[in-house]
């Protein structure tokens, strides 16, 4: 399964990613629009962690053994077989937080404007490549084949 | 081989996905006493307060057991267990035999010893037909008024789905605080207020006495023990949830309050495993073995005995009692040790925002978190979660603990790599 | 009294129809010339810090930037430019040297620019590249004076003549000295991989050799400086060549100074240096005062790496060049690098750079011609360095003599550099010029040595198209081969010098 991968020794920390994930996310794809036009204003899924020096950009890991799934109360959030991607199905979720209690990533988001539901990363379903690794400039993130 | 599970709810499920796994051929037998073919407890809450329909009850697709080849037996309920002859007998006294069992029953809730419990309007708020009958009785009988009995998790969603429906509700509880089993005084004090907002009545150290009902036999008033009378054409009761186990009294399996197993999730008969509400694990941080009766726990157990029902030898990390609820539109989460009796050994770290109406806090022993809660803010409590589980050593870390900027960043580059192998991405 | 006026270099234009206030500018700007007003949330900038890198013109995700140039606009006058005055202003204000980075940028001429190669028309056909075999390998090194051959030998035993090391290199474009100290050791690592994927060489410059660069070495040249940093015997084993450094296009006649903020503890490491100090490097090498005392020194490192690897001399391109380099190739040097008036640097004082020295087309001209009438051609490599900024600037070097080119601006611009000449401040938003992690992990080496790897190809395929239009199938023929050069627009003196004749003039 292709997964992102972190190279966090050359993130830096222009946060063009959570840009971009707004902008993937947003109604009109179009970042003036997404950004001045829409509310609500949409939920980057990609958060970039900094300190000092050192940062880097965490996003949904797609568990093997993801612990979301089993804290799921309504199985919104289900395994897509075919690119093996953990998503969540924002119709069916309540905004329970179970998955954010038990995400050792802290890689979900209450979606508090909206739909007061759940907000995380699905890799960009439907395109060929992950908008945050696309456009990062320094390829601090890369789309790969797990080894 | 032949899989037998008595109960479909989550441990149920999940121990089907474990079967799976590993044996994709054997013979699975899901036994359940209700007649729906799959719900989610939790939801019923949401169903009160009309945030979801009946058709969205389910956590599990139609064709879930189809496509594992289980075969569902809906509306049976499990009376016996002969385990000499490895046979589970049903209550319409046909038997299902078995070489590998699952006891996944869940709990009943603690009935409330009082007089007057035939009266109409009183109703308990664990099974789907019950929430069924709450829902018609309250349109059929115009319900304003309401008391809710238990001032726990259970208690307080069902307070929310009354609230939602525009009844006005008061609260009883015999503790001097809500939530007591899982919160700490200022988060409790916090919901409180919250209650106090959306006109909730809040009666501490109370229980009731006696319940009042009208000619018609419905439910008119309750008498507190505060000898305060409470008007009312419903109650409900929501004092506490307990295994359900007095059907295997007499039998190989040894139970306290719950079955009682090892880190396999084996009971003391042979091929029979428990999981879920009804089970007694060993608990995460060692001590004895405690009933913890929330769904991530019931998934795990469900995933781990159904793995090891097939041969499998996985272990159990033991239940961290978890919780996430939202209350009057706050959200709160808690983990692990959120008010530990003694003070010795514990260290707490806090961080408050009145205005904001934040209140984080950090329970820390022997230099790692043991307790984590968070109450108005919950962004990335599962980082903490990790911590807690994973057991990480905090040394220099205290500090950044509870900002905001606190993330993965701040861990050993070792934890980082270390933790993700196996279970998701290298950091 | 008022100090004079100061105006901002650059004025940043933000379209604030297109600015979604993303603050993707104010994070990355190491001048920090955009600032993010939290209660209003508006970016703003200021002008006065900009120093025209166009870092954050190129990240903006909207395009709502732009940087332009801000000429002072005093009265008109030749002499008088805005420029001058400030420079002027400064001076009288610190009483210091001015700084600045990267090569000349006054208008000299550029002889490149009036020199125009030859085609193959009709007769001498064209040779198509893609179809034939063309020949870019060149080899650095002295060559004997003659070739003495033993017949119906085995190959290795065919040559009787000595013939000293050699360098093999695929193409004829060098990465030139560039320390690390005075670039990020991410740039150093993007030159070293990209030299060793396209079969070229780089050079450690004056900053010794950093230890993860070691497995680099086959395609490294050492290089001996005046401050001798980070000189001992593994460094001289490592590399495929070893390089003493007499003088730098950028600033001849005087020594490198890198400040003791940018010397951390890695580079104290590698330069064998406490950190924290200055690492001054003098002008002269204080043991050589003479070319018998080069002649000593170049003997003493082919001693020292036993005469396995070829030993070579870098000057800067100055009035007396030819004789110079004759000297240095009778003192027994396997090279020549000769770095002219627009070779670029990290740090030196602006007068210099812009004042001292000669260009290098004229430089390598009357070198090559003076060696050939000398008749020791033969006994050194030349290559030329200072401003190349294209293939075509390459082959005319060729041409006019050269064995081979180093570039380094080109393949600083390839890593991202906008040429802003802001080097010595340590503050480069590319993550080129500057030691703080921060902004060095902006170059991902990855990413950099693919960028030098296609320049390099680009550029080579373009020398063939080039050479193939000649009706030349091999880059030898064109050393030193004038005849296929013209000038167009230099006076008679200029076109004597270069060996050129002017354009219309047949053969």
């Amino acid at each position: 399964m292709k997964k992102i991968f972190i190279h966090e020794e050359y993130c830096m920390n222009c946060r063009l990613c959570e840009v971009h994930c707004i902008v993937q996310n947003s109604k009109t794809r179009n970042i003036i629009k997404a950004y001045k036009g829409e509310y609500p204003k949409p939920v980057s899924r990609v958060l970039v962690e900094e300190q000092g020096y050192l940062s880097f950009a965490l996003q949904c890991r797609h568990c093997e053994d993801a612990p979301c799934l089993e804290a799921c109360i309504t199985g919104a959030m289900h395994r897509d077989p075919e690119s093996g991607a953990v998503l969540a199905d924002e119709e069916r979720c309540v905004g329970c937080w179970m998955c954010i209690m038990v995400c050792p990533f802290g890689v979900i988001s209450r979606n508090v404007e909206g739909k007061r539901v759940i907000s995380k990363c699905n890799l960009c379903q439907g395109e060929e490549i992950p908008v945050c690794v696309k456009n990062c400039p320094n390829e601090a993130i890369v789309f790969e084949e797990e080894k | 081989m032949r899989y037998v599970i008595i109960g479909n709810g989550p441990a149920g499920t999940a121990a089907v996905e474990g079967i799976r796994e590993a044996d994709p051929k054997g013979g699975i037998t899901v036994i359940s006493d209700e007649g729906v073919m799959n719900y989610s407890k939790p939801l019923l809450s949401y169903l009160l307060a009309r945030k979801v329909k009946k058709n969205q009850l389910a956590h599990r697709p139609e064709n879930f057991y189809g496509r594992n080849g289980v075969e569902l037996l809906l509306k049976k309920k499990a009376v016996k267990l002969e385990t000499a002859q490895k046979r589970v007998v049903l209550s319409d006294s046909s038997s299902v035999p078995y070489d590998q069992l699952l006891i996944a029953t869940g709990g009943a809730p603690i009935p409330l010893k009082i007089s007057g419990k035939k009266t109409q309007g009183i109703f308990t708020f664990t099974r789907l037909e019950e929430a069924e009958e709450l829902i018609r009785y309250l349109k059929d009988h115009s319900v304003r008024e309401a008391v809710v009995v238990g001032g726990g998790l259970i208690g307080l969603k069902a307070m929310e789905g009354l609230l939602g429906r525009d009844i006005s509700v008061t609260l009883v509880e015999l503790a001097d605080r809500v939530l007591s089993a899982t919160f700490d005084r200022r988060a409790s004090k916090i919901i409180e207020g919250a209650l106090k907002k959306e006109g909730c009545r809040v009666f501490l150290k109370n229980t009731l006495a006696k319940i009042v009902g009208d000619r018609s036999g419905r439910v008119k008033e309750v008498v507190l023990s505060n000898q305060r009378k409470i008007p009312c054409q419903v109650i409900i009761e929501a004092v506490g949830v307990l295994p359900n186990v007095g059907w295997l009294k007499g039998t190989e399996v040894r139970c306290d309050r719950g079955i009682l197993v090892n880190e396999y999730l084996q009971t003391s008969a042979e091929g029979v495993f428990a999981a879920g509400d009804c089970c007694q694990p060993p608990g995460f941080f060692g001590g004895p073995p405690g009933v913890l009766p929330i769904w991530p726990s019931a998934v795990r157990q469900g995933k781990v005995a159904g793995f090891n029902m097939t041969g499998g030898k996985k272990e159990y990390e033991g239940a961290l009692v978890m919780n996430s609820v939202e209350l009057c539109g706050i959200p709160t989460i808690s983990v692990g040790l959120t008010d530990p009796r003694e003070e010795n050994g514990f260290e707490t770290l806090e961080s408050v925002s009145e205005e904001k109406g934040i209140y984080k806090k950090l329970v820390l022993r022997d230099d790692r978190i043991v307790g984590a809660l968070f109450v108005g803010d919950i962004s990335r409590a599962g980082v903490y979660t990790g911590l807690i589980k994973e057991a990480v050593k905090i040394g220099e870390l205290k500090g950044h603990l509870l900002k905001e900027s606190f993330g993965l960043i701040h861990l050993p580059k070792d934890y980082r790599k270390h933790y993700v192998i196996g279970e998701g991405i290298e950091v | 009294m008022a100090k004079g006026k100061m105006t901002p270099e650059f004025k940043v234009l933000r379209d604030m129809e297109k600015c979604v206030s993303c603050q993707v500018c104010h994070r990355l700007c190491s001048n920090d010339a955009h600032l993010y007003d939290s209660e209003t949330g508006v970016v703003s900038s200021e002008d006065s810090r900009c120093v025209g890198c166009h870092f954050c013109e190129s990240l903006c995700p909207t395009g709502a930037l732009s940087i332009r140039r801000n000429p002072s606009e005093i009265k008109q006058n030749a002499l008088w430019s805005g420029r001058a005055l400030e420079d002027i202003s400064r001076q009288a204000a610190t009483g210091g040297v001015l700084l600045t980075g990267m090569g000349n940028d006054r208008p000299f001429p550029v002889y490149f620019d009036h020199l125009l190669l030859n085609a193959s028309q009709v007769t001498n056909p064209s040779i198509d590249p893609l179809r034939e075999p063309m020949e870019l390998r060149t080899y650095l090194g002295g060559k004997p004076d003659r070739l003495e051959v033993k017949e119906g030998q085995k190959p290795e035993e065919v040559l009787k003549s000595f013939l000293s090391s050699q360098i093999r290199l695929e193409t004829p474009i060098l990465f030139t000295a560039m320390s690390y100290g005075s670039i990020s050791l991410n740039a150093v690592k993007s030159l070293a991989m990209a030299a060793k994927e396209a079969g070229t060489l780089w050079n450690t410059g004056e900053g010794g050799l950093h230890p993860d660069l070691y497995p680099y070495g086959p395609h490294l040249v050492v290089q001996v400086a005046s401050g001798r940093f980070g000189v001992h015997k593994e460094y001289l084993e490592a590399g495929a060549a070893i390089e003493i450094k007499i003088g730098q296009g950028a600033k001849p006649g005087i020594g490198g100074h890198l400040p003791g903020e940018k010397v951390t503890e890695e580079i104290s490491r590698t330069r064998m240096i406490p950190a924290g100090t200055d690492a001054l490097s003098p002008a002269p090498h204080h043991d050589i005062y003479s070319i018998e005392d080069l002649k000593q020194l170049i003997y003493a490192l082919k001693e020292a790496v036993r005469y396995r690897k070829p030993v070579g001399v870098k000057i800067a391109a100055v009035h007396n060049v030819a004789p110079i380099a004759s000297g240095i190739v009778r003192a027994g040097a396997d090279f020549v690098v000769i770095d002219g008036l627009r070779g670029g640097t990290g740090a030196a004082p602006r007068v210099i750079r812009d004042h001292v020295g000669i260009p290098i087309e004229l430089a390598i001209s009357v070198v090559d011609q003076r060696l050939r009438e000398e008749g020791q051609r033969n006994r050194a490599s030349l290559i030329a360095a200072g401003g190349f900024r294209n293939s075509a600037d390459v082959i005319k070097a060729v041409a006019l003599g050269a064995d081979a080119v180093y570039v380094g601006t080109s393949a600083l611009v390839a890593l991202g550099c906008h040429v802003c000449q802001k080097c010595y401040t340590g503050k480069c938003n590319w993550g080129i010029a500057t030691q703080d992690p921060n902004l060095t992990k902006r170059l991902n080496p990855e990413i950099g040595a693919r960028r030098l790897v296609n320049l390099l190809r680009a550029w080579s395929l373009e020398i063939k198209e080039m050479l193939g239009g000649m009706g030349i199938n091999a880059l030898e023929s064109l050393r030193g081969n004038r005849e296929q050069l013209r000038a167009v627009g230099l006076a008679e003196t200029d076109m004597k010098i270069l060996g050129v004749k002017p354009a219309g003039e047949a053969w």
